[in-house]
């Protein structure tokens, strides 16, 4: 029982964390809020990877020679943290476009509340 | 509505601890991903990544060989959409010089 | 846009540190080799040892360190960079971004370690360059809000 609670409890505050950021995109009603979100939970995706990457005993996936031999099983998997180094810079570049385009509906609407730019929009769409 | 949202959100939560109760043990160095090969019998990446960096590019640091070498097309691609998003950024909020297309 | 107040002791220790973090982040990028490190990671603090002067500076102050309109240009001369590694590859008879066939060695994993190292420095310069424009960007869209 205690073996099985310290080989899933990583997991299971990643997805509360997840289920935070999916709090922020749902019942948030500000559109930045909604950003912060998006952002907490695309970290808990990153650190998902990251943990199922570990193993037991093994050390960092560099070949060095105070490392010892290379043998598979002394070294973290280093698959999932290449394709998270990439996510998280990439992650931050779509987070500043994303910002733009907050900035930009802000710029035409005045406001960052999700209701009041929905009525907004349909009003421009009866003049229309 | 609030109300049905925070249900589902629960739901969501608890389902998704329900599903981990299935995914093997952090740090179990015989799990599916860390295997040789996969239960379907194909080859596994990360084994041979961790054999072959050293020998195959001189460079101790498999992280930095696996993004540049084995998987140079993915962070090529990558980096372009890195410099697309500066674009985007640059003709989103661009300062307009002329004053009649004020309307973003 | 907000005028800026400038603090005596923000300012100097931000001037002071941030060539000290552009000293580590060149380390981080060229040890990426035989250290965890990398170009990603070099170029993100470069753009955090630029955005700290941006930020403590003033914008406009900061511009001598480095200026609003580099950051498109060194942005597509890092992809350019990379880009350009792996074609360099296939003209020398080799597949694309196969750095083997660049012949920078005499044994073909040496020469794979240069071509790593000189698509590290691209995708250094790319990451630098568009996380500043972004800053950049995003604080004149405010400006005018």
């Amino acid at each position: 029982m205690l073996d099985f609670f310290i080989g899933h409890y990583a997991y299971w505050f990643v997805f509360i964390l997840m289920a935070i950021g999916l709090y922020g995109m749902t019942v948030k009603n500000n559109l930045v809020k909604k950003l912060i979100g998006m952002t907490i939970f695309q970290v808990s995706i990153i650190l998902f990877f990251v943990a199922a990457a570990n193993k037991w005993g093994a050390t960092v996936p560099v070949a060095d020679r105070a490392n010892g031999p290379i043998d598979p099983t002394r070294f973290i998997n280093p698959l999932p943290h290449t394709l998270m180094l990439t996510a998280i810079v990439v992650g931050v570049a779509t987070l500043g476009v994303a910002l733009a385009l907050v900035i930009a509906i802000f710029k035409r609407y005045r406001t960052l509340d999700e209701n009041l730019l929905l009525e907004e929009m349909r009003k421009e769409d009866d003049t229309e | 509505m609030k109300t049905a949202n925070y249900i589902v959100l629960l739901l969501f939560t608890a389902l998704m601890i329900y599903a981990s109760l299935g995914l093997p043990q952090r740090g179990d160095p015989y799990a599916p991903i860390h295997l040789e090969e996969s239960p379907v019998h194909s080859p596994g990446a990360s084994s041979y990544y961790i054999r072959n960096a050293r020998r195959d590019a001189h460079t101790n640091n498999m992280v930095t060989v696996i993004l540049a070498d084995y998987r140079g097309y993915d962070t090529l691609g990558e980096e372009t959409v890195i410099m697309t998003a500066g674009l985007i950024c640059f003709m989103l909020l661009r300062r307009r010089k002329e004053k009649g297309s004020e309307n973003a | 846009m907000k005028t800026h107040r400038s603090n005596p002791i923000v300012s100097l220790v931000s001037r002071m540190v941030s060539p000290f973090i552009m000293m580590f982040a060149l380390y981080v990028i060229f040890h990426g080799h035989y250290s965890p490190g990398g170009g990603f990671q070099g170029g993100t603090l470069i753009a955090a040892a630029i955005i700290l002067v941006r930020l403590s500076e003033g914008s406009d102050t900061a511009q001598l360190q480095f200026s609003r309109s580099w950051g498109t240009p060194l942005g597509s001369l890092g992809v350019l960079i990379y880009f350009g590694t792996g074609l360099a590859a296939v003209f020398m008879g080799g597949r694309f971004l196969d750095y083997a066939a660049l012949h920078l060695a005499h044994h073909a994993s040496m020469s794979r370690s240069y071509g790593i190292l000189l698509v590290e420095i691209g995708v250094g310069l790319a990451v630098t360059a568009i996380l500043v424009s972004i800053y950049d960007n995003l604080l004149e869209g405010e400006a005018d809000a």
